[in-house]
């Protein structure tokens, strides 16, 4: 009993997590088309931007932020440079160009810090008792994070004026141009908030299990799924997959190791795309 | 004001409109009738920058439209009411017409007397202005299509078949807005099958067939003289 109670609270924290990392793809996905393999990497040097802030700062918070900026200006600068020239070739080469971007950010960070594992260190120290078992209040205070930073941009998409371009160039690219709004710029800029994103979510796992220059590539396969079984585009979906899914595989720590736990999530892919293709959390098209 | 010179035009591989030349002037209705597929909404969409443009000149006011991207028309005083009328289903009434209030330069104040003046034109449109816009009817989605060209303020409307598939009470409706945006000197270039609305609501018209203009004469001539609408449009 005290174990499932554990497990579910590790599935909402790491689901927070995910989602985060999650949204910036499905964001990408859902307006430009493209599936941004190099978004774990994103979050890898977020990590390490943050790791080095905090080494020279000591101050947890300062590093979240400054990761956050510096990751949205490079991931604006790749947007431009490398998948602007792309829109409206073959989605192979978008795809091929952002599994390029991911070898060249991994290589550069293993140039750059080295092969070693950094260690992030949480900015909220103590657990709590819960069923006589220690709970880190820091893994708390993430999954409390990743929320606001989730709800913060869906505000943003729901009110804001840009929120709302967006919304608009998601669903009608060509009718958004018509109406003035500046379609390559909203191009842009969601990829930097999807970057920024991935970076916040990097300096938030990084207490978790410390960063390295490999750390990228799980983060993207895990959000690619749960972006697939959320319903690819879909901000919402991919939230609530994010969650069920880390849900699954915690459960099924308990049972098996935590390793073989993740076997859960591609086994709950290949189920999505074999039975229902769409997302499991959209609703059924009339 | 709105020029079309001996415009060609490829959607792919196939030939589709071949050396158009369309004038329309400031605060002109004109009319653009033809039997479907002759090339009218493909003219609209060469206008918009939408199709490609494989020879002759369009200009706006003196100016190339040439290497004006896409989102660079709205500001320039030129709006689109498309065949499909593209409402954003996923936003609300609201958002719809806030994709063109939003804009830099519309001051709040100026911003409220916009959504008034639509929403006098359209009523039901402030009735429904929460609501998802692939909720709405066929008819409420093309009035919504049209006040979101209206508060870009344009200086011309390109408006494709308005009234198609809606019932009388509708296209009565549309038709008088049509009326009001030309009493405040909004011009309109009028894609249309419907002949007697077409001939009501614009000064001149151009008859198209096969990708081409084949026929030019004021309204006052075509309802003195069937014969022309007989020939091209078959009714």
């Amino acid at each position: 009993m005290d174990q499932i109670i554990i497990q579910t609270l590790h599935g909402l924290v790491n689901g927070m997590v995910l989602a985060m990392v999650a949204s910036g793809l499905t964001l990408i996905f859902g307006i430009m088309d493209i599936v941004n393999f190099a978004h774990g990497d994103l979050l890898m040097l977020g990590a390490f931007v943050g790791a080095s802030v905090l080494g020279v700062t000591g101050n947890y918070w300062l590093a979240l932020l400054v990761a956050a900026v510096v990751i949205a200006v490079l991931g604006a600068a790749l947007q431009v440079t490398t998948l602007r020239p792309l829109i409206g070739r073959d989605p192979l080469t978008t795809i091929l160009a952002t599994f390029g971007v991911s070898l060249v950010l991994q290589k550069y960070a293993l140039w750059q810090w080295g092969p070693s594992v950094r260690q992030i260190s949480e900015p909220v120290h103590g657990d709590f008792t819960l069923f006589h078992l220690q709970y880190p209040w820091y893994r708390i205070v993430t999954a409390i994070l990743a929320a606001l930073i989730i709800g913060g941009l869906w505000l943003f998409l729901k009110y804001g004026k840009y929120g709302i371009w967006i919304r608009a160039t998601t669903q009608d690219r060509v009718m958004a141009q018509a109406m003035g709004i500046p379609v390559p710029l909203v191009y842009t800029a969601v990829f930097a908030i999807g970057s920024a994103m991935a970076a916040a979510s990097g300096v938030l796992f990084g207490p978790f299990a410390g960063v390295t220059q490999t750390m990228g590539f799980d983060f993207t396969l895990r959000a690619f799924i749960v972006v697939v079984v959320g319903g690819m585009g879909n901000l919402g979906g991919s939230i609530l997959a994010s969650i069920f899914v880390s849900l699954l595989e915690a459960y099924a720590a308990i049972v098996v190791s935590p390793a073989q736990a993740v076997i859960v999530s591609f086994i709950v892919l290949v189920l999505t795309m074999l039975f229902r293709p769409t997302g499991l959390f959209v609703p059924t098209p009339k | 004001m709105l020029v079309l010179d001996n415009v060609d035009a490829h959607y792919g591989k196939s030939h589709v409109l071949h050396g158009v030349s369309i004038e329309v002037r400031a605060g002109e209705v004109v009319g653009l009738l033809g039997r479907n597929g002759v090339g009218k909404t493909t003219t609209l969409k060469a206008i918009m920058g939408m199709a490609r443009r494989t020879g002759g000149r369009i200009t706006f006011e003196g100016r190339d439209l040439h290497g004006v991207p896409p989102h660079g028309l709205a500001g320039l005083g030129i709006a689109w009411v498309p065949e499909e009328r593209r409402i954003f289903r996923l936003l609300t009434v609201l958002e719809n017409l806030r994709t063109g209030l939003d804009r830099p330069g519309v001051t709040p104040a100026r911003r409220e007397g916009l959504l008034e003046k639509v929403y006098a034109y359209f009523p039901i449109l402030k009735e429904r202005r929460n609501q998802a816009g692939g909720t709405l009817s066929g008819g409420e989605q093309q009035m919504l299509a049209i006040a979101r060209a209206v508060v870009l303020e344009p200086k011309i409307i390109l408006l494709d078949e308005p009234t198609e598939g809606l019932m009388p009470r509708m296209v009565a409706q549309i038709q008088e807005i049509v009326h009001a945006l030309h009493r405040e000197g909004v011009a309109i270039l009028l894609v249309e099958q419907n002949v007697p609305l077409t001939l009501d609501a614009a000064g001149r018209v151009y008859i198209m067939e096969k990708g081409a203009v084949r026929h030019h004469a004021s309204s006052r001539e075509l309802r003195a003289d069937q014969r022309v609408i007989h020939e091209y449009l078959g009714v």
